[in-house]
């Protein structure tokens, strides 16, 4: 398992390969060097766990390089790491989504938020729990934005990732999908426009319907598939994909649903493992 | 490795007694004293040290 910091979730998977008696190495993303065309990693298939998206993306495309077999596949990472990535892909495999615009100047993103018109949510492309999402509501407010993204932003806040807004019913609704199955679901309720749990979203168990089991699946098959978190939006023309989580927490969601979901997973692993002990 | 009894350790920030169990190497726990951030970094016995602050590209 590459990781560094043991979240809940973490701790809860080792456990999981504990009870299963697998043994599990460790790889501290902090210590680990990697040798390019050198593969030094005697094990059938890694878990990816690292908390730095950076750091995995990079671990991820050494290893499959070296034909070690991930848990996800850099791919999956490179598409879920970037939201405009994850929404090109999301189009071109027709599942719903927002509308979506990409600009690449203050000027020109202006345009475009006036051409979507108000309200739009402006997203840096990488980013997770809901950092530096903003919902813009009118033009002062998306001129002070731009302007401060401009002159305080990286260099990839210059990529401008602009999104119509759905009005939500006070909540959106988080799926679970592991391998080809949605095996579970989750409402995330919150007085604020962002329902992230990691930003205080409160967690409630969502019966799998039909439509939240396809769109799910289909969206989780659009990114390369694997052990997926999927964020769905009830829109007034049915369900909409906002984004797709490649590491996903779901501290929030066992209780919640009765789901056993690192469970899941390492059975997910295990069956990755023996495919790869099969090869 | 798991610990299955209770450890008690020494805070690196205000030097105060952290009382951990069942912890794993990497786990974050928090000093009851000063409130710091703290990272497992050992665990027979246990030894903490200051976690490291979230980077920009954190999450899931």
């Amino acid at each position: 398992m590459l990781l560094s910091r043991v979240r809940v979730e973490e701790k809860l998977l080792l456990e999981e390969f504990r009870k299963r008696g697998v043994s599990v190495e460790r790889i501290d993303d902090r210590e680990v060097i990697f040798e390019l065309g050198e593969p030094a990693l005697m094990c059938e298939v890694v878990l990816e766990r690292s908390i730095n998206h950076s750091r995995a993306l990079s671990a991820l495309r050494i290893l499959n390089d070296w034909g070690v077999r991930t848990v996800n596949t850099h791919e999956v990472a490179a598409v879920c790491g970037n939201k405009l990535e994850t929404s090109t892909a999301l189009v071109r495999h027709g599942v719903p989504t927002p509308r979506t615009l990409v600009a690449f100047t203050p000027e020109s993103a202006l345009e475009a938020i006036e051409r979507l018109g108000y309200p739009v949510v402006l997203k840096p492309p990488i980013g997770s729990w809901g950092r530096l999402v903003s919902l813009i509501s009118d033009r002062y407010a998306a001129e002070a934005i731009l302007e401060h993204k401009e002159i305080l932003g990286s260099f990839h806040h210059s990529i401008f990732y602009i999104q119509e807004y759905v009005e939500k019913p006070g909540r959106d609704i988080r799926a679970f999908v592991v391998g080809d199955q949605t095996i579970a679901a989750i409402y995330r309720h919150s007085g604020h426009w962002i329902t992230n749990t990691a930003r205080g979203g409160e967690a409630s168990n969502c019966p799998i319907t039909d439509e939240i089991d396809h769109v799910s699946r289909r969206a989780a098959a659009a990114v390369g598939g694997g052990v997926l978190a999927i964020d769905l939006v009830e829109g007034a023309s049915g369900l909409q994909v906002l984004e797709v989580n490649y590491t996903m927490e779901f501290r929030n969601s066992i209780e919640t649903t009765g789901v056993n979901i690192p469970a899941h997973i390492v059975e997910h692993v295990l069956q990755e493992a023996q495919k790869a002990a099969a090869a | 490795m798991s610990n299955t009894t209770t450890d008690v350790a020494v805070c690196p920030e205000c030097e105060g007694s952290v009382a951990v169990a069942d912890v794993e190497r990497g786990e974050i726990v928090q000093c009851p004293d000063c409130g710091a951030e703290l990272e497992v970094t050992n665990t027979d016995p246990v030894t903490l040290q200051l976690a490291p602050e979230e980077e920009e590209d954190w999450g899931e």
